[in-house]
């Protein structure tokens, strides 16, 4: 939405395998929930900070989804109203990648920057994207069979959210939020 | 028309008020035919009350927020009073964050708040062996 953002998935377009801190690249299994890819940094917050790819084609996948980051908020060390905050916001655009985009992809990203912890989503879909996002985030727009509180409710849930969406070109929402605040 | 699937849900029927609850696990698939055999079970046990058990439920996303309205709504249709019971402190902040108030929807503390709110009392004493009076 705002030039100059950090959007993480823009340089994994493409490059669904392999993606580490630093310019270094390493390849390593991260997650007992067998991810679609997984990798590890190799910063110096390797054991920390990694992240895990998910894909959201079917119904079974939104739950084993909100498994994955249900255990990856538990293990950024969120409290049970974060917890609760971060996987219904991950339910809510996963969902949205589901129904509306024809399916997509889900990471899971553990952020662990100078000693803070957090945990980052992003959501991709190919679907035919959003035209109209500030639309699309106010409450009760729907073209879908929920409520209309998806997009704007996931911002409302997380400290930090970005979309970037065309027409035709498909959506990815990356959210953050922080175990610190 | 196929019936909907069984949604392993169990539906119980005490007196006039039906008792069940929904799973963490539902998937929407299986909370949409949930929503039919509840409905069917309103006509055919003539039910004045439904009881829903939502302690299991880790989240509710906008998805589930809709379904449990569209069930009380539908219900209250058929003559029904709905109850929802055992919302989770973390998932009433969420939801409120989220912008869903459930509008509509009557909710309790717990399933025997509930169950009392439909009509249905502890009993002053448990029962016991006859002729054995309690203290």
């Amino acid at each position: 939405m705002m030039p100059g953002d950090a959007l993480t998935a823009g340089a994994q377009v493409g490059r669904p395998g392999v993606r580490a801190r630093g310019g270094a690249e390493a390849a390593a299994p991260s997650s007992a929930h067998a991810p679609v890819y997984g990798e590890a940094g190799a910063g110096p917050d390797a054991d920390a900070e990694r992240s895990s790819r998910y894909e959201v084609r079917c119904e079974e996948d939104l739950l084993t989804v909100r498994h994955a980051v249900r255990e990856a908020t538990v293990r950024a060390g969120f409290g049970i109203v974060d917890q609760t905050r971060v996987v219904t916001a991950a339910s809510e655009l996963a969902r949205n990648a589901y129904v509306h985009g024809g399916g997509g992809t889900l990471e899971v990203r553990l952020l662990a920057p100078g000693g803070r912890r957090g945990l980052r989503l992003t959501v991709r879909d190919e679907g035919p994207g959003i035209p109209d996002v500030e639309t699309a985030l106010q409450d009760g727009f729907t073209t879908g069979s929920g409520l209309g509180h998806g997009l704007g409710g996931a911002r409302r849930l997380m400290h930090d959210f970005q979309v970037r969406t065309a027409p035709g070109r498909g959506t990815t929402v990356v959210v953050t939020r922080w175990n610190d605040r | 028309m196929t019936p909907p699937r069984p949604t392993g849900v169990p539906i119980l029927r005490l007196g006039d008020v039906l008792v069940t609850g929904l799973l963490n696990e539902l998937d929407d698939t299986s909370a949409l035919a949930f929503t039919a055999e509840l409905t069917e079970r309103i006509v055919s046990d003539g039910a004045r009350g439904v009881l829903i058990d939502i302690s299991r439920l880790e989240i509710i996303d906008s998805f589930v927020a809709r379904t449990l309205t569209e069930l009380t709504t539908m219900a209250r249709l058929l003559g029904a009073r709905v109850i929802v019971a055992g919302m989770r402190p973390a998932v009433a902040i969420t939801l409120v964050e989220l912008g869903l108030r459930l509008t509509g929807v009557e909710t309790a503390l717990n399933a025997e708040q509930g169950l009392t709110a439909l009509g249905w009392q502890r009993m002053p004493h448990p029962p016991g062996p006859p002729g054995k009076a309690r203290p």
